[in-house]
């Protein structure tokens, strides 16, 4: 295929550009009725109109000239962009452990696209080692690229992909896996992993970055040395979620893939452990265990892969005035596995009954998680709860809805008898159902108050 | 080691042959012989509710130690999408800073700690730059395109300033010539500093975000005092539109200097427009004088690829060295290491600017880039000579130096000392070249210091967080409707009705033009009397006015008015405006009696006249008519000020 020369531009942009010769790249002089302008013609990107045409300044500024002023243009030079990350060879540190970087896309490691004007991943461990020169003191780095899909992508098909890959690494004998992952849907992955990669004998650390890493101010390479870190050196053999603890560039926490949830679109720290206290802190130097329990870290290679998955699964979130045709619709659609998202303790209004009813006489499988993110689910409190219940629906502890609904689809993808589908929702993979939630999981600061305000004067937040 | 060597007279020396001059008595040529060139990058904060990518209020500033919560960031160099590290990306890494802000919940919120995207760009700063750019004479974009321009020193949490480009190529016009401008752009504020010491910057964020324009011109400028006319353009230009701020830290510029072989050089934020002159003479000397000493250097060093400093530490060793901050390094136990510098005796005290020598320009980089804090080293051509010629002796030999070698002394923190030492070779390569590009911060006597390497255009990318705005004919046009008469007219109106030129600086700094023009136009008060009225008389008591006391200036034209509608003569606003802005809400009445004064009518003053002048002949002790003239003016003008014109007066008199 022969090169795009006018990359991005389309309709009368296009034609301007083609009536004067002048390509994507090229230095041009153009005339317009605002005076004149001189500078390197850019791409454009896909979403903007056909009006104008891009172009950098020698000043490097990007300025964009409106077609419909054009009285002429010309090309006068020519000089192609080569937007590359330095790629050094990462180098091997006897004594450090192995560490095997899988690379699903995201902002994690990304550079600027400039057909889309935004930021596409890019992944090599030269580039990497290019970029965060510090990896090399904390381990012996392997990467691979699974796939190179945004985080909202992610879907059945990489769960499965990524749960074989990390199998095969741990039979091989790394010493720990990062998995680099955009932030959106960071947490139904480690939800996933967490089910389907069983009694690990290492860690496997999740990272992705809030702030995208072509940015001086990216949370990126401290993500990525805390993952490497956590992944390498920690004796915690569980899917974690590894993310900034505070906004700063102080530390880390390691969250346990059922228990984190994604909290802020884009804060730094939008990582929290929900119904729990997170499972460590960790520095450059430190880990430190908030958990007095985990699973530790073992030398045998005997790892659990159960790469099941139904994509008949969905999930339901109940507003006030809520009407049965859309249960039943999603019934009639055939799903076969309905994650109820419901009000307080976990209701839904009494007009929603006939739909439930006629759904669990199909034989589709409902469980009941909250809206309130935090706390129970208790539906013997009141009587719509014994109903539900009594109708079919199965109330799920503390379960996260993002939680329920990974696990239910993996659960579904191996069964479709009752007993056993309920059997193993409410049998806990890890935490995913806690037997209680301490005092101190749950304390949402509130800004304002004077005690609060004076711990932020003190505290790094 | 030669001891024989004199630094005094070295310094002496080679300012001299740098032809260095103070600059009143500079001329022209002065300037022409070293080839002096220079242009501005002007900033101007605008006057808007809110900040330009987020909804925080504009203009709220508070104290360093007033501050709600505290954040720390690290920057690291990203590449740019040509594919390039920056210069300053680098050096900025290298001095591995950790960065506090200080942000207070009234004037940040989750924009500033980069916590949140950008919101849509602030319309109104956007219609204000935009203003300015076509009273600039700029060609207006078709499309404003957010970019993103690095700054790893921290001043931005993002690590990038948002800004985009408003127009290009325009033109301001001075006495003698016309100054070409390269571009005009709005950005968004950075942080202010409060402290960088050691390896931690402290900055508070309450002017981070606040819209600003940056007119960029080309270097023109042929001499200081046409830097300090261009800016001085450019500042009445923007105040002009009575949209932009005013007070401390709200105008702000650049400037670029550089000589002929030299290179530019940026001095940066330069508060007050009559530092240029100083600055930019200093500066374009210091590099002239740069390329003389790379000649000699050169001389020496035919190839300097190869030259190399070598180093030893001192650690444990008893030399003698009782110099203060030195001993107390060593008692300290931080690293203490020798250098030395192959064949550069005399480079050190070379000249670079009025009480700075070659070895300053090392000495700033150390603080700087290696984090060593001021004083950070000793050497051998040192004015003060702290460390005795005995202990050079022992250093040198250590670092076997020979006759032309000078040696240098750092001390400081261990980790920094591989930094340090690559600073301290990379300078002195450096000389071989001629001037560093750098950017420098400026002092009120004319010197300058290191302050970070120059950013190229490398460090530009697009921010992917914001779409282009279109700028359409028809807003444009609509906007033209706004921009008031250009500065160039005003000075020609001013200077048609002999306005004195004295008072065009304090008028057009204030934009009191415009107040000025009104009065005259409306109410036909004399413009030369108005012009000394605003020019001399309001600057003079504004200048004495208490902060608590907040006088309106536009009531001047009130006052106006208030005179010609009761016939009272304009010259009584002269006594008046010492009452109206010690007590700005008096009435007119109440100030007339608080001045004492009284109504008289044409006939009884003059009627005064003959009686004086039988009274002024017993008394007079001096021929010539004008000591009666003056006498006579004197007893009559209080009573005569507000009622009759005093020249009236004095023509009657006479």
């Amino acid at each position: 295929m022969s090169e795009d020369i006018f990359q991005g531009y389309k309709g009368d942009a296009l034609e301007t550009l083609k009536k004067y010769n002048t390509r994507v790249w090229g230095q041009a002089e153009v005339d317009t009725t605002r005076g004149r302008f001189f500078g390197t013609i850019l791409p454009r990107s896909e979403n903007d109109d056909d009006k104008h045409i891009v172009m950098k300044i020698p000043t490097g500024y990007n300025v964009g000239i409106d077609i419909r002023t054009i009285t002429g243009m010309k090309e006068t030079g020519y000089k192609k962009a080569n937007y590359k990350i330095p790629e050094k060879q990462f180098p091997t540190t006897p004594g450090l452990p192995h560490v095997k970087l899988f690379g699903t896309g995201g902002t994690i490691a990304s550079r600027l696209d400039y057909r889309t004007g935004a930021v596409i991943p890019a992944f090599s461990p030269g580039e990497l080692y290019g970029a965060v020169p510090e990896l090399a003191d904390i381990c012996n780095l392997d990467t691979e690229k699974l796939f190179a899909v945004f985080s909202e992508n992610m879907g059945p098909k990489q769960y499965i992909g990524l749960a074989k890959a990390i199998g095969k690494e741990i039979e091989q004998g790394i010493d720990g896996i990062v998995v680099g992952h955009g932030t959106d849907t960071l947490h139904h992955t480690g939800a996933a992993l967490t089910f389907m990669c069983q009694n690990l004998p290492v860690p496997v650390v999740l990272v992705g970055s809030q702030r995208s890493s072509d940015r001086p101010s990216s949370d990126a390479a401290l993500n990525l040395m805390h993952a490497m870190k956590a992944a390498g050196q920690s004796d915690i053999a569980e899917v974690m979620v590894c993310m900034f603890g505070p906004t700063s560039d102080e530390y880390g926490l390691l969250h346990k893939g059922t228990r984190v949830r994604k909290m802020h679109s884009s804060y730094r720290s939008t990582f929290r452990t929900i119904g729990d206290t997170p499972l460590a802190m960790i520095n450059r130097n430190t880990i430190s265990p908030i958990h007095k329990t985990y699973n530790k870290r073992r030398n045998d290679r005997k790892v659990n892969i159960l790469p099941y998955y139904s994509d008949e699964v969905t999930m339901l979130y109940y507003y006030p005035g809520m009407k049965p045709d859309t249960l039943d619709a999603l019934t009639d659609a055939g799903y076969r596995g309905v994650i109820i998202v419901g009000t307080g303790l976990g209701h839904v209004n009494k007009e929603l009954y006939p739909a439930i009813e006629r759904a669990h006489a199909k034989g589709v499988h409902m469980f009941m998680t909250l809206q309130t993110i935090w706390g129970y689910v208790h539906m013997f409190v009141y009587d719509t709860g014994r109903d539900m219940m009594a109708k079919g629906i199965i109330p799920t502890g503390n379960m996260l809805p993002e939680v329920a609904f990974i696990k239910l689809s993996w659960v579904l993808g191996q069964t479709d008898d009752p007993a056993e589908v309920k059997r193993l929702m409410l049998t806990p993979v890890n935490d995913e159902i806690t037997p209680r939630e301490p005092y101190n999981g749950y304390l949402v600061y509130q800004g304002g108050v004077p005690e609060v305000e004076d711990f932020i004067r003190k505290v790094h937040k | 080691m030669d001891f024989s060597f004199d630094p005094k007279a070295n310094y002496e020396a080679t300012k001299q042959s740098a032809g260095y001059v103070n600059r009143r008595e500079a001329t022209q040529e002065s300037y022409d012989r070293i080839g002096f060139m220079s242009g501005l990058e002007v900033h101007q904060q605008l006057l808007t509710k809110e900040k330009l990518f987020c909804h925080c209020p504009a203009g709220l500033y508070n104290k360093h130690s007033d501050f709600d919560a505290e954040i720390i960031r690290h920057m690291r160099p990203t590449l740019s999408e040509l594919g390039e590290y920056d210069g300053t990306a680098l050096m900025e890494f290298k001095t591995r800073k950790e960065i506090i802000y200080r942000i207070k919940n009234e004037t940040a919120c989750t924009y500033e700690v980069d916590d949140t995207p950008p919101f849509p760009i602030d319309r109104e700063a956007l219609g204000i730059a935009i203003e300015i750019s076509l009273l600039s004479k700029l060609n207006i974009v078709g499309e404003v395109h957010i970019t993103r321009k690095q700054y790893l020193d921290g001043s931005i949490p993002t690590g990038f300033q948002r800004t985009a480009i408003i127009g290009v190529e325009g033109e301001i016009p001075l006495k003698n010539k016309t100054i070409r401008l390269i571009q005009l752009s709005i950005e968004e504020d950075s942080c202010r500093e409060i402290s960088d010491i050691g390896h931690v910057r402290i900055y508070k964020t309450d002017r981070l975000g606040m819209p600003l324009i940056e007119t960029v011109t080309y270097p023109d400028c042929v001499n200081p005092d046409e830097v300090m006319e261009a800016c001085n353009y450019i500042r009445f230009l923007n105040r002009s539109t009575g949209k932009v701020r005013s007070g401390i830290g709200a105008g702000r510029q650049d400037v670029n200097v550089s000589c002929k072989g030299g290179t530019r050089v940026e001095i940066k934020g330069v508060a007050h427009t009559r530092w240029i002159p100083e600055l930019t003479h200093v500066e374009a000397f210091r590099q002239w004088s740069l390329l003389l000493l790379r000649d000699e250097l050169k001389k020496r060093f035919p190839s300097h690829k190869e030259w190399r400093i070598s180093h030893n530490s001192l650690a444990g060793m008893d030399l003698g060295l009782t110099y203060g901050p030195l001993a107390k390094a060593i008692g300290e136990n931080q690293a203490v290491m020798a250098v030395k510098l192959p064949g550069f005796k005399g480079a050190l005290s070379h000249f670079t600017q009025p009480g700075n020598m070659f070895a300053n320009e090392i000495s700033d980089r150390l603080k700087v880039i290696a984090c060593l804090e001021k004083p950070n080293m000793v050497h051998t051509e040192s004015f003060d000579q702290e460390v005795s010629a005995e202990s050079w002796q022992m250093i040198g030999k250590l670092l076997s130096a020979k006759k032309d070698d000078a040696l240098i002394i750092i001390w400081g923190p261990q980790t920094d000392m591989k930094t340090a030492l690559e600073v301290i070779e990379e300078r002195c390569l450096m000389a071989f070249e001629g001037v560093p590009n750098e950017t420098r911060k400026s002092f009120p006597d004319g010197t300058t210091i290191f302050e970070r390497v120059l950013p190229g255009a490398d460090r530009m990318y697009p921010d992917t967080d914001s779409a282009p705005i279109p700028l359409e004919d028809e807003y444009i046009n609509s906007l033209k409707k706004n921009i008031p008469t250009e500065v160039v007219e005003r000075y020609q109106q001013l200077k048609k009705w002999q306005v004195p030129e004295d008072t065009y600086t304090y008028i057009f700094s204030k934009n009191y033009f415009p107040l000025v023009e009104r009065i005259v136009n409306e109410l036909h008060i004399d413009p030369r009397f108005l012009g000394c009225f605003v020019g001399h008389r309001l600057k003079n008591l504004m200048g004495k006015q208490k902060k608590s006391q907040q006088f309106r200036v536009e009531k001047i034209y009130d006052l106006f008015a208030y005179l010609v509608k009761n016939q009272l003569d304009p010259s009584l606003a002269w006594p008046m405006l010492t009452e109206l802005i010690a007590h700005p809400r008096m009435d007119f009445d109440s100030v007339l009696a608080s001045i004492k004064f009284k109504r008289f009518s044409k006939e009884e003053i003059l009627g005064k006249i003959p009686y004086l002048e039988e009274k002024f002949a017993p008394i007079r002790r001096k021929e010539g008519e004008h000591h009666k003239t003056n006498w006579m003016m004197g007893q009559l003008r209080m009573m005569a000020t507000g009622n009759i014109a005093l020249n009236y007066l004095a023509n009657q008199i006479k």
